[in-house]
């Protein structure tokens, strides 16, 4: 599997993985705030948000239809909506897309849920290696923990309970995890994973993840052109909203 | 069936088939129809369903895009024409998935018999005429089961044509392959789109081995050849 580097295309692509709780949402989000001040074209994009295919995948997942296998092709379906009208040609465009879940997260999922590690990896075969690919990984504790003091309402998929694990949710949600866990860890190699200390506090994590980003990928060739002109009529001082491309110089 | 034992049912997947499912289970039949619009599917599957329900079969009938999960969202995605192919293939084969594990799969095990209009095949030749890769389509479609007979209703594409306008006066846009932009007139846009399709059903058929029914023939002609080899294989067990 080729990254986006490799097939040379203008964009890169930086994708997290890691379970529920290991904090890797806060990372990326922390990570896009950066890049846009320092004036990056970026682009996030979130597991399973295609517009068209969430109607579908909520109600599959509210009326506890979906299998193993719908499961795995309804979230295929999704990522290629995505891959193909957003992460394609923004990375043509010379993006910096940073996505919250890739892949790994199906590969992950699915063979935990049965499906088979070759037809899942076959499905996605359309999909390029990320230029960066970080893992934040916990003990399966400290991610349990995170998830589970507020004695959330666990959801029946997210839970595992699909798999018939335990009739707890909390029970089974803790097996479904810690077998997640193993997956990702069996991958780790293979795909090339940078691997985070995600027991490690926000802050420190974050200046890592910086400095994995500008080693990994060279940002000034990402910046957006100067900052789009104000038009002639607008006074500096009854300046009242600010471009987005201000914000880095401000 | 005679044997309990899956491997000597003949029972299979065509790839890595579907978690957790016993063959040897599976005792109905399935049999699935195939053909373009016009070649006379529904109109033969209604006749099969009388015949067989009459004879004391227990049916079900499964099709395209009828999934309880998807179809609605499908419609609306078709309808805009805003998707991708592999988005649109992997939307299509949900469907049929669902179909799959919440229909089919129940319904042979129940010892029904399952009538499906249309299959893989229809999907896998829409992909292949829009370039998508077949190695890729084997591995997606692998979860099917293999069906007990398939039927292709073979029409020339000419006679498609004036069957499809004699019935409702217009061509389908997707029946004439309008998003693949072979012609702006639909008239020459669905013949060759269709003597596409034929090509590519002609190659799934040397992997997939279904029986090829001429369809420019009537109506109570073609449902005598069906009878004839769906009576043989009911006699099977």
């Amino acid at each position: 599997m080729k990254t986006f580097a490799e097939l040379n295309f203008p964009g890169r692509l930086i994708a997290v993985e890691g379970l529920d709780g290991s904090g890797k949402s806060t990372q990326i989000y922390l990570l896009k705030r950066w890049l846009e001040a320092e004036g990056i074209k970026v682009y996030f994009s979130e597991w399973n948000s295609s517009e068209l295919v969430k109607s579908a995948t909520s109600k599959g997942k509210k009326r506890e239809l979906l299998t193993p296998t719908t499961f795995s092709l309804i979230h295929a379906t999704d990522f290629a909506d995505r891959y193909e009208r957003h992460l394609l040609p923004l990375l043509r465009a010379g993006y910096v897309v940073l996505c919250d879940r890739y892949i790994f997260t199906a590969f992950a999922r699915d063979v935990t849920r049965g499906c088979p590690p070759e037809w899942v990896r076959g499905i996605y075969g359309f999909a390029s290696q990320p230029d960066l690919t970080m893992f934040f990984k916990t003990d399966l504790e400290v991610s349990l923990n995170r998830i589970l003091e507020g004695r959330p309402k666990l959801k029946f998929f997210e839970a595992g309970m699909d798999l018939r694990l335990s009739t707890d949710p909390y029970e089974s949600f803790r097996i479904f995890q810690g077998r997640i866990l193993e997956q990702y860890i069996a991958m780790t190699d293979e795909f090339k994973f940078v691997v985070l200390d995600a027991n490690e506090n926000v802050e420190k994590q974050q200046v890592i993840v910086r400095k994995l980003v500008s080693e990994q990928i060279d940002l000034k060739k990402f910046k957006r052109r100067s900052p789009l002109p104000l038009p002639p009529a607008i006074q500096p001082e009854n300046k009242t909203h600010e471009i987005e491309g201000d914000l880095a110089a401000a | 069936m005679k044997n309990l034992d899956g491997s000597k049912n003949g029972r299979r997947f065509y790839g890595h088939g579907i978690p957790r499912v016993k063959l040897a289970e599976l005792a109905g039949k399935l049999i699935v129809v195939e053909g373009a619009d016009g070649s006379g599917r529904s109109t033969q599957i209604a006749r099969l369903v009388d015949w067989l329900e009459t004879s004391g079969h227990a049916t079900v009938q499964v099709g395209l895009k009828r999934s309880s999960l998807v179809s609605s969202e499908l419609e609306k995605a078709q309808h805009g024409n805003i998707l991708s192919r592999t988005t649109l293939s992997l939307f299509y084969a949900t469907d049929f998935a669902d179909q799959l594990d919440n229909i089919i799969l129940p319904a042979l095990k129940a010892g029904f018999i399952v009538l499906a209009d249309r299959y893989i095949y229809t999907l896998m030749a829409r992909d292949m005429v829009r370039g998508m890769d077949e190695a890729w389509l084997k591995n997606l479609y692998g979860i099917a089961l293999e069906p007990d007979a398939v039927f292709y209703l073979s029409v020339e594409p000419q006679e498609l044509v004036q069957r499809n306008l004699s019935k409702n006066a217009t061509l389908d846009y997707w029946e004439s392959g309008m998003d693949l932009g072979l012609s702006r007139d639909m008239f020459d846009s669905f013949v060759k789109y269709q003597t596409a399709m034929q090509g590519a059903f002609r190659k799934l058929q040397k992997t997939y081995g279904f029986t090829i029914v001429d369809a420019n023939r009537p109506v109570g002609s073609i449902t005598k050849e069906l009878r004839k080899k769906i009576r043989a294989l009911l006699a099977e067990k």
